[in-house]
């Protein structure tokens, strides 16, 4: 288990690299790369900053990862999160999680993303090309998202 | 009691943090936004709609109803949006 949160970009091959080496019980890697955006709600965005709480961020993710590894058989999990200004088609976070067969990976992987979205303190300040700036709302979509998750049981492998 | 405040609660308060002596009367979170309700237009400004804030007491999410101590580390920030 494993949780970064920084303001510098990844290498999501290096990073998927790093969490499956030497593990020969993994027969599977699902992941999730959140990028920047050029539009949003119909406006052109030319950047973002996030802003995360330091210290709740961590304890939040660490908290989502264990509750991964709770419901579903993981051999590693990662999340790595950025804040600070970034600009469209920049990274912003990768989910990666490994497991013995695919399923338990692509919804452990699903869920974490979900979970994350609603759990942990970042916020999103978008600036548009007219040089306006505005926080971004929090989506009726993302919460319903997570609530899936809130309603399933415990799946099986 | 420190009170951290993040995004446009931040904004709108004019400051992200903060060392602040409680009234013995504020027991709860509902208790703390009154009172900081009264301690100048930014804060009426953003606490004016609690349901719009979402707050976290020593870096766990809490309801109004939670009870808060003294030496406390409370939040106050608008729904998340990371991801």
């Amino acid at each position: 288990m494993t949780v970064k949160v920084q303001r510098e970009d990844f290498d999501p091959g290096r990073e998927i690299e790093a969490l499956t080496a030497r593990n020969r019980a993994v027969g599977g890697v699902a992941s999730f790369i959140g990028l920047v955006r050029d539009m949003a709600d119909g406006r052109t965005v030319g950047a973002m900053t996030l802003e995360h709480y330091p210290g709740m961020t961590e304890k939040m993710l660490a908290e989502i990862e264990a509750e991964a590894q709770a419901r579903w058989p993981l051999e590693a999990s990662l999340i790595v999160h950025r804040y600070g200004r970034l600009e469209p088609g920049d990274r912003i976070v990768l989910v990666a999680t490994a497991s013995a067969h695919r399923q338990a990976a692509l919804e452990a992987c699903h869920f974490l993303i979900d979970w994350l979205k609603t759990e942990a303190p970042f916020w999103k300040l978008e600036e548009t090309d007219d040089g306006a700036e505005r926080w971004v709302d929090a989506r009726a979509s993302d919460d319903a998202a997570a609530a899936h998750w809130r309603r399933t049981e415990k799946p099986t492998d | 009691m420190r009170i951290l405040y993040f995004a446009w609660v931040r904004q709108r308060i004019g400051i992200d943090e903060e060392e602040v002596a409680v009234p013995e009367s504020v027991r709860d979170v509902a208790g703390l936004l009154d009172w900081l309700k009264t301690r100048g237009p930014g804060f009426e400004e953003a606490l004016r709609d609690p349901s719009a804030v979402r707050i976290a007491v020593n870096r766990e999410f809490a309801q109004s109803d939670a009870a808060l101590s003294p030496d406390d580390e409370v939040a106050l920030f608008p729904p998340v949006t990371g991801g």
